[in-house]
């Protein structure tokens, strides 16, 4: 599989973004190959979510490029990258079977099929309105909408956390068993141990900077530890 | 069920393993068909390309083989898959003498425990 990709799916040149004085992202630098599963970890206020938001256009850079499959974020990267926000976007009042038709609208590589396939093994209800459904049934429903897009990139800004143990197993299989070879997943999680085997590589990310990135499995040969227990050590308080 | 994974040793090597162990305990028979390397990332709850690469190793041992059309098998060499049921006794057997060792029995004591359990063979 790690042949396949030809050159780099995303790549990242000096990235830099400030709120103010405050400086969130400082001279990022990183390529994003296909075919991969990419952990983006970091602690609380580190810039996962400058870092992706940044990503997907809803920020301009300070300094420094984002190119996407050769084009900077906008309108050809968003047929191309399926994202999920760290924060729901949908309207309370609209119906599940409303989103699938939203999607469908959206999304030309939307698989509405497969979506109703995972929403019928969750147990979700297309006619079930949003504002009925508990907090971790309305992120199960976000992120199978995101997962059923035959999308080039898929990023996942934090999307296990909210979702019970059973259910985090079949969505983590659900992202296993379906993404294309020819695409890459970037998610940020805090919930390192759960989602550590099913994935390629990690980029730590520290006060706006990247500190580390490395395959998992490079990580545990070194240190004979789990990344988990790596991460613990590298941001111990 | 994901597979029980180790956090003090690399993801790959547990899988090669966990196969080595399913091979030689007939979970696949010789000559069996293997499922498909996303399937089976997916039953482990792992990364689809670190089980690639454990396949890969079975591969290269020869204790799997990539059939042009039909996937994959496990060999029909019965004799490697015995060796192989060897080599992973041995293992338990060094891990076990340590831990008796870290207890301090010496190895006379250590057989004259077992002899004591002889005959009382445990069939699952």
């Amino acid at each position: 599989m790690n042949e396949m990709h030809t050159g780099s799916l995303v790549s990242i040149r000096n990235l830099s973004k400030k709120y103010g004085k405050h400086t969130a992202l400082k001279d990022v630098s990183l390529d994003i190959p296909r075919g991969r599963i990419i952990g983006l970890l970091g602690p609380n206020g580190s810039g996962k979510t400058t870092l992706i938001k940044l990503m997907n256009g809803l920020l301009t850079p300070g300094k420094g490029q984002i190119l996407i499959d050769g084009n900077l974020p906008g309108v050809e990267t968003k047929a191309c990258v399926s994202y999920l926000p760290e924060r729901t976007y949908l309207p309370p009042a609209i119906r599940v079977k409303q989103l699938l038709s939203y999607f469908t609208d959206f999304y030309a590589d939307f698989d509405r099929q497969k979506a109703l396939a995972m929403l019928s093994s969750l147990q979700i209800s297309p006619d079930a309105s949003l504002k009925t459904l508990s907090k971790g049934t309305k992120e199960k429903v976000q992120l199978i909408m995101v997962m059923s897009r035959k999308a080039q990139l898929y990023i996942l800004d934090e999307p296990i956390a909210g979702v019970d143990p059973a259910a985090r197993d079949y969505i983590l299989k659900t992202i296993i068993q379906d993404y294309s070879e020819e695409a890459s997943i970037l998610l940020s999680t805090h919930l390192i141990s759960d989602i550590e085997p099913i994935l390629d590589d990690v980029i730590f990310l520290k006060d706006g900077e990247i500190t580390l990135t490395s395959s998992v499995e490079d990580i545990r040969n070194t240190y004979g530890k789990s990344v988990d227990a790596y991460f613990r050590e590298v941001f111990s308080c | 069920m994901a597979w029980i994974l180790q956090s003090d040793r690399p993801i790959y090597a547990q899988l090669v393993e966990r196969l080595k162990t399913e091979i030689v305990s007939g979970v696949y028979p010789p000559g069996g068909r293997l499922p498909s390397v996303r399937e089976l990332a997916a039953t482990a709850s792992v990364n689809p390309n670190t089980m690639q690469k454990a396949f890969a190793e079975l591969e290269r041992t020869g204790l799997i083989i990539t059939m042009r059309t039909s996937g994959r098998i496990v060999t029909e060499d019965t004799a490697m898959i015995n060796e192989t049921r060897r080599e992973l006794a041995e293992e338990q057997i060094s891990q076990f003498l340590t831990q008796m060792n870290n207890l301090g029995f010496d190895r006379s004591e250590i057989i004259e425990l077992l002899s004591e359990r002889k005959g009382e063979d445990v069939h699952e």
